[in-house]
């Protein structure tokens, strides 16, 4: 498995009160080839999506996402949870090549 | 076969003749029905509940933005379970599907999408009381996703 390098952007609020819902925001950097298409010698580019995405806040899954060829190129995402205990939004991925990747970002809950 | 089954059929085929005929006709449009029962299960989706935002003209169809959104508390006791989100013109019209939970706090979620030409756009939800709401727009897309190399 290879793990993926300079993959994307991670944005939560480092701060947040007990209770309150957060925004977390998502980029990432990646073709998303849905293997329609064809190269200029013509051969069919491989399909390499990123199929799977998880996100975890506190211990808990917050979000579980199945993709496919119908996302756009390098995919954004903007989703919510409440605030419950200061600790880590933990993002992971995988796309159709077996690269995985990971993306973290700590939240201060007063 | 069923008169539902009929009667269904009958519908699907007076939608597609009452599309502009303007439309990019690309992909002809997929019945969702049995997609939509892979996700949902037996269980019909109900009209209502769920809210799509989607541009009405997508100027690119590689990048359009969506946001999915129920009214829900999010609590253990009721919240949404899973968004999905179809485009009957796409080559694979399942999208995405997302699995909330009661951690989620709220039930929105917001990406970019794929449209392989103007279409209608189904969303649906299931919540944890195991019913399921479903919404549509249509989207008239100017310059479609690029499938134009596909082999169809």
């Amino acid at each position: 498995m290879t793990e993926a390098v300079n993959v994307g952007r991670l944005r939560v609020p480092p701060r947040a009160k007990r209770g309150e819902v957060v925004e977390i925001r998502l980029l990432l950097q990646h073709p998303m080839e849905n293997g329609f298409r064809r190269d200029t010698l013509g051969r069919s580019v491989p399909r390499n999506i990123i199929h799977r995405l998880v996100a975890h806040y506190d211990g808990r899954e917050i979000l579980r996402a199945e993709l496919g060829t119908g996302m756009a190129a390098n995919p954004y995402f903007a989703f919510f949870t409440r605030a419950g205990a200061s600790g880590e939004v933990i993002i992971e991925w995988e796309d159709d090549l077996g690269v995985k990747g990971s993306l973290r970002a700590p939240i201060e809950v007063s | 076969m069923k008169r539902r089954h009929f009667l269904q059929l009958g519908g699907i085929g007076l939608a597609s003749t009452a599309l502009p005929l303007h439309a990019q006709q690309l992909m002809p449009a997929q019945d969702l029905a049995p997609l939509i029962r892979a996700v949902v299960g037996d269980a019909a989706p109900k009209s209502g509940r769920i809210r799509i935002t989607l541009p009405q003209l997508a100027e690119n169809g590689n990048s359009v933005p969506l946001e999915l959104n129920v009214d829900s508390p999010m609590t253990e006791a009721e919240h949404v379970r899973s968004l999905h989100v179809f485009a009957e013109r796409n080559p694979r019209p399942l999208i995405a599907s997302f699995h909330l939970g009661p951690h989620a706090g709220r039930a929105r979620v917001t990406t970019r999408i794929r449209l392989a030409g103007s279409q209608r756009v189904v969303a649906i939800a299931v919540l944890s009381d195991g019913s399921a709401w479903s919404n549509e727009v249509e989207v008239v897309v100017t310059s479609a996703a690029c499938l134009d190399e596909m082999s169809l």
